[in-house]
């Protein structure tokens, strides 16, 4: 429970820990951390405006990504079991991630614009490479673990797992730490402060909404990098301190630590051409079944 | 020391996709250096009972030729013949990744199916040299410029010598050191050709080659 709310409060703090470790490399002050809660606060004030091409589907959009999210994270645990869970619940997490996709690229093309229908074109075609990926990834857990419920796999983690079976786990880790690039638009596959509608994927797809509908969407997708930043940390991070309340601070260090790690990646790669982001995506889903073949050999 | 087995395994496979997923020469150069390290460290986690000073020789004769001289030789091959150094691949990078896990795949299941009458010293590492044979012959016919193809010869003979490591736990020093200097020379040869094929036709396209058969 506790750590769904710290979920719900901190989420937008990733982004301004990214933004404030991409400044350090660039040797700016950078924004302030809590950037991104002003931006909330100042868009969910502001009136929307709706272009006459558009049908209830498009506020239908970040409703149903913002409502997907957070059952979402309902479901992720964090220092202590997740405050849902239940046997295959982690085929639910995927579906609610495709849910939020669907739901967001309805939204796109509901505009009528065509910049946006090419947005979501690209996001699609990266979605459907990155599935594959999550699914694999959470494959190998499973087999590892013989858990199949996000919360039960929380609970398997520990040192022993890493000396036995570390490599797997390695290979699982780096194929989440590029889904999560991938899934949030970080730099290498999509850049989030672009303003070249060309090479846009998910800015392009939300250039229509405004004021509280731009504050659901933004929300949403510091939401769904929290899901991918926990989810690291608590199926991979192995050690339990015994009390509740050191499990849960460790956990989010290291949903902050990730963080900190998809900075460094920002700042230190350009983005890739279009053409290699696939590559880059699908060697998410080589690295899994590579792990998977490790695991059932 | 399967630990440290299946760490040396995975990275020959990550040098193999690294060498399939690569657009530049360069780096596909850099990944077969990688590859040519864990295949050399190889022996001494797989039979960590039996390193011999031959054996200790061994290995450092063939880090040295396959992670520096090598290297080395292609790398001056591309800067003398002044080679683009775009890959220029038939098949493309993504589904080449995907023949590079295919091949894994297979090569598990081929030694599921029909396991070897010795038992090899780690389940993974029989697939993982056909894998790696695979890849080489893939990398032979899958990209046009002559120097890839220098390239996916050693790749292939990487997965060559890992598989003799699975079959033999001792090729007879000899014969070993007769393997490398063949290889040392092959690259050799290699080098001075492209050399001279790029001086020749201006270009180390190997379509245009063939349409010199006549």
């Amino acid at each position: 429970m506790i750590s769904m709310l710290l979920g719900l409060l901190l989420a937008p703090l990733l982004t301004g820990v990214i933004n404030r470790v991409k400044a350090f490399f660039a040797g700016r002050r950078g924004r302030p951390l809590f950037q991104l809660y002003w931006d909330l606060a100042r868009l969910v004030r502001k009136h929307m405006v709706l272009s006459r091409t558009t049908t209830p589907v498009f506020l239908l959009g970040p409703a149903l990504s913002l409502a997907s999210l957070v059952t979402g994270l309902a479901l992720v645990p964090l220092g202590g079991p997740a405050l849902l869970f239940f046997p295959g619940d982690l085929l639910v997490l995927l579906g609610l991630l495709a849910l939020v996709r669907f739901a967001t690229v309805l939204a796109a093309m509901d505009t009528g614009s065509s910049f946006e229908g090419m947005g979501g074109s690209r996001e699609v075609a990266i979605g459907a490479l990155a599935e594959p990926g999550m699914f694999l990834a959470l494959a190998v857990l499973v087999v590892q673990t013989r858990a199949v419920s996000l919360s039960e796999m929380w609970a398997h983690r520990s040192l022993d797992l890493w000396n036995s079976a570390g490599l797997v786990l390695a290979l699982v880790g780096v194929a989440l730490f590029l889904l999560l690039l991938s899934e949030s638009c970080r730099i290498p596959v999509d850049d989030p402060n672009t303003h070249l509608e060309l090479t846009m994927i998910h800015e392009v797809m939300v250039l229509d909404h405004s004021g509280p509908a731009l504050a659901a969407v933004e929300y949403a997708s510091s939401l769904k990098m929290w899901i991918g930043a926990a989810l690291i940390s608590s199926l991979l991070f192995p050690f339990h301190t015994g009390s509740a309340g050191l499990d849960l601070l460790a956990g989010v260090a290291v949903v902050f630590l990730v963080a900190l790690a998809v900075g460094l990646v920002e700042s230190t790669s350009a983005r890739l051409s279009m053409l290699r982001v696939p590559q880059f995506v699908g060697l998410s889903s080589a690295l899994s079944l590579l792990a998977l073949f490790l695991v059932i050999r | 020391m399967t630990g440290t087995v299946d760490f040396l395994l995975v990275s020959m496979i990550l040098a193999n996709l690294w060498v399939l997923g690569s657009s530049r020469l360069p780096s596909c150069i850099r990944a077969l250096a990688f590859q040519g390290v864990a295949l050399g460290l190889l022996p001494f986690a797989l039979y960590p009972g039996h390193i011999t000073w031959d054996l200790v020789m061994l290995a450092l004769i063939s880090i040295t030729l396959k992670a520096v001289v090598f290297p080395h030789l292609l790398k001056r091959a591309l800067l003398e013949a002044r080679v683009d150094p775009q890959v220029e691949p038939f098949v493309g990078h993504g589904v080449s990744l995907v023949v590079g896990v295919a091949s894994l795949a297979l090569s598990v299941a081929l030694f599921r199916r029909h396991p070897l009458p010795i038992v090899p010293p780690s389940d993974l590492l029989m697939p993982v040299a056909v894998s790696t044979l695979l890849v080489g012959l893939f990398v032979l016919i899958a990209r046009r410029k002559a120097l890839t193809q220098a390239l996916g010869y050693l790749v292939f003979e990487n997965g060559i010598q890992a598989f003799g490591l699975g079959v033999l736990k001792h090729a007879p020093l000899m014969v070993e050191l007769g393997i490398l200097l063949d290889i040392f020379f092959a690259v050799f040869v290699m080098g001075i050709t492209i050399f001279h094929i790029r001086r020749a036709f201006a270009t180390l396209d190997t379509l245009e080659m063939a349409e010199l058969r006549g």
